[in-house]
């Protein structure tokens, strides 16, 4: 486990980075400091791919953009990770479990928590994974993985997790 | 009419050791703004008249209920000049001199073990002549509500509305527990955060808790068979029956004003729309019918009309449909989320969450002219829902990293804050008056 606990802290480190060098505010930073800045992000976009427990696909969770369920082309990745997974263990069965940051109401992000759920659910059937074998459920903002109440743990709270 | 048997009725599940367990968090409700122009009134302390010390202080809840409501500004014993507890002993010419408007009185007597009596006159001192006057007997533990119950005559007498110190409040908490789990709570409490009972708790969410209008009972949603289904549980007895539990979500459920039947969102034919179930009838009735998400569904006074969140346009957006069938009729069209209405008590006004600027707060429709009045300036605000004496608005919200509850009086002069000693605190639903 340790080793791939180590990968992730880098591909955790590495998006950090690169959400702070995506951020307009820090263009106006002096060159010097942007230079490092740059180095050091490119250094952790070398992270390389992760490896999961049991050769399931490592990335557990996909994320989403707020009021959204579209899943971008990163998540399109995982999904299809999982998708070969599933191919090549037929007897094994998914939950797609949705969730939303805190912000709206709380019975419609119930909903848009199910949506997301759907989204995967619909991107594994469309991969050739049989429905028999895949469950959605939702938890809507009920079940934050971060309980801050800022972008970062909204960010991190939109998603669907992966469950075997 | 078909679906009869997919209605899970399951067998009266008695929530047995969690019923009436004490809650361990206790409400504190604060004045936030205002309060300051209330009308002066004397509420002379309640004389004890038997040995030892009176159970329950009805005079200082009575003097805390009527300060809380802003509309009061009760004086302190140091301004009183007397303290008179019979008729017979009030000179109204003393509480014109502190300027006091109104006069109560009364005393405790205990009438046997356990069996106590309270009487209390109420006056109006320019006018010198009595507006009110009871007498009760009740228990030690019935003596909180007959303070309550005097609040609100003396509310209604002075103001001409109804008060709602006697309704109660249901609320869901989150807490840690020791090993840092999370721990849900549905419970209620009297309607100044006193006898918090915890109805049920549950290491997976609870949510959306909604009065009978009878104020018995309380429908909720419960994850704790690892994802959302709706309940009905009996308050006094502890007794609950689960009412959905289909494939996908079972969730908002909102009881018809006579109480037969209640709307709920299912998801069972593929996304969220809503459904009435019949209580007695078992039998069930879909409302929406659009690809869209359709929930937080709430009855019209009258139960002519389900309004509703929608995002059949792009964004959540309110809308209304007659539950005996119609066209569905869109009533927000300012910004571009809005969600979760509910109506005051006449039926004139829906209250709903909106968003400005990036901020969440309460909103204001008026369902005659569908104009929006935004009043709250927080930014996580949640789950409003007006009193039921239509006065004021109780909201949950966050404040300084916690969730707590606020209230905002109907034309913005009191707020209130609700919080818990420990944990957070939300989807506050009122009971109906009296209950």
């Amino acid at each position: 486990m340790k080793p791939y606990f180590k990968l992730l802290l880098l591909v955790i480190f590495a998006l950090a980075l690169n959400a702070c060098a995506s951020k307009p505010e820090e263009s106006a930073q002096p060159a010097g400091d942007e230079a490092v800045v740059q180095g050091a992000a490119e250094e952790g976009v070398l992270a390389g791919e992760e490896l999961g427990a049991d050769g399931r696909p490592a990335v557990m969770r996909i994320h989403f953009a707020f009021d959204s369920s579209s899943i971008d082309s990163d998540n399109r990745e995982t999904i299809e990770a999982h998708a070969a997974y599933l191919s090549a263990n037929p007897s094994v069965n998914v939950k797609l479990e949705g969730h939303c940051d805190e912000r709206g109401t709380r019975e419609y992000n119930l909903a848009l928590g199910e949506r997301r759920a759907k989204a995967v659910v619909q991107m594994l059937a469309v991969l050739g994974i049989d429905r028999s074998r895949l469950t959605d459920t939702s938890y809507g903002e009920e079940k934050p993985l971060d309980e801050g109440h800022n972008e970062a743990a909204w960010k991190m709270n939109r998603r669907v997790e992966i469950i075997y | 009419m078909t679906y009869f048997r997919k209605i899970l009725f399951a067998a009266s599940l008695t929530v047995m050791a969690l019923a009436n367990a004490p809650a361990h968090a206790i409400i504190t409700i604060t004045i936030t703004e205002g309060g300051e122009g209330g009308t002066p009134i004397a509420i002379s302390p309640f004389k004890w008249q038997g040995p030892g010390t009176v159970p329950t202080d009805v005079a200082e809840i009575v003097t805390a209920d009527l300060r809380r409501s802003g509309r009061f500004a009760p004086l302190t014993q140091e301004q009183m000049p007397a303290q008179p507890f019979r008729d017979k002993d009030v000179v109204f010419k003393e509480w014109r001199l502190v300027k006091a408007t109104s006069l109560v009185i009364g005393h405790v007597t205990p009438v046997k073990p356990d069996q106590y009596r309270v009487e209390f006159r109420l006056y109006d001192v320019f006018r010198e002549r009595q507006l009110a006057g009871y007498r009760y007997t009740v228990k030690a533990d019935r003596l909180r509500s007959v303070a309550h119950q005097i609040s609100d005559l003396v509310y209604e007498k002075l103001t001409g509305e109804k008060g709602v110190f006697g309704s109660r409040i249901a609320y869901v908490s989150q807490e840690r527990s020791a090993d840092k789990k999370r721990l849900y709570r549905l419970s209620v409490a009297d309607s100044d955060g006193a006898n918090p009972q915890t109805i049920l708790s549950s290491a997976e969410p609870l949510m959306s808790p909604a009065w009978s209008p009878d104020g018995k009972q309380l429908a909720y949603v419960s994850f704790e068979q690892k994802r959302s289904m709706v309940y009905l549980q009996d308050l006094k007895q502890g007794k609950r029956i689960r009412v959905a539990s289909f494939r996908g979500i079972n969730s908002a459920p909102a009881w018809s004003p006579d109480g037969s039947r209640m709307a709920v969102t299912l998801s069972k034919d593929g996304n969220p729309e809503i459904y009435i179930i019949n209580i007695a009838r078992k039998s069930l009735q879909r409302l929406t019918f659009n690809r869209a998400i359709d929930t937080e569904p709430a009855w019209s006074p009258d139960g002519r009309y389900l309004v509703f969140t929608s995002d059949r346009a792009g964004g959540p957006q309110i809308y209304r449909k007659p539950v005996a069938g119609g066209q569905v009729e869109r009533l927000s069209f300012e910004g571009n989320y809005n969600a979760r209405p509910s109506y005051s008590p006449d039926g004139q006004q829906i209250t709903m969450i909106t968003r400005r600027n990036g901020k969440y707060n309460v909103g204001v429709i008026s369902v005659a002219d569908k104009s929006m009045q935004v009043l709250t300036d927080t930014r996580l605000d949640e789950s409003p829902t007006f009193a039921p004496n239509g006065q004021m608005i109780l909201y949950a919200t966050e404040r300084k990293g916690r969730g707590v509850l606020a209230s905002v009086s109907a034309d913005g002069g009191v707020r209130h804050l609700f919080t818990l000693t420990e944990g957070d605190i939300r989807e506050p639903a009122w009971s109906p008056l009296n209950p």
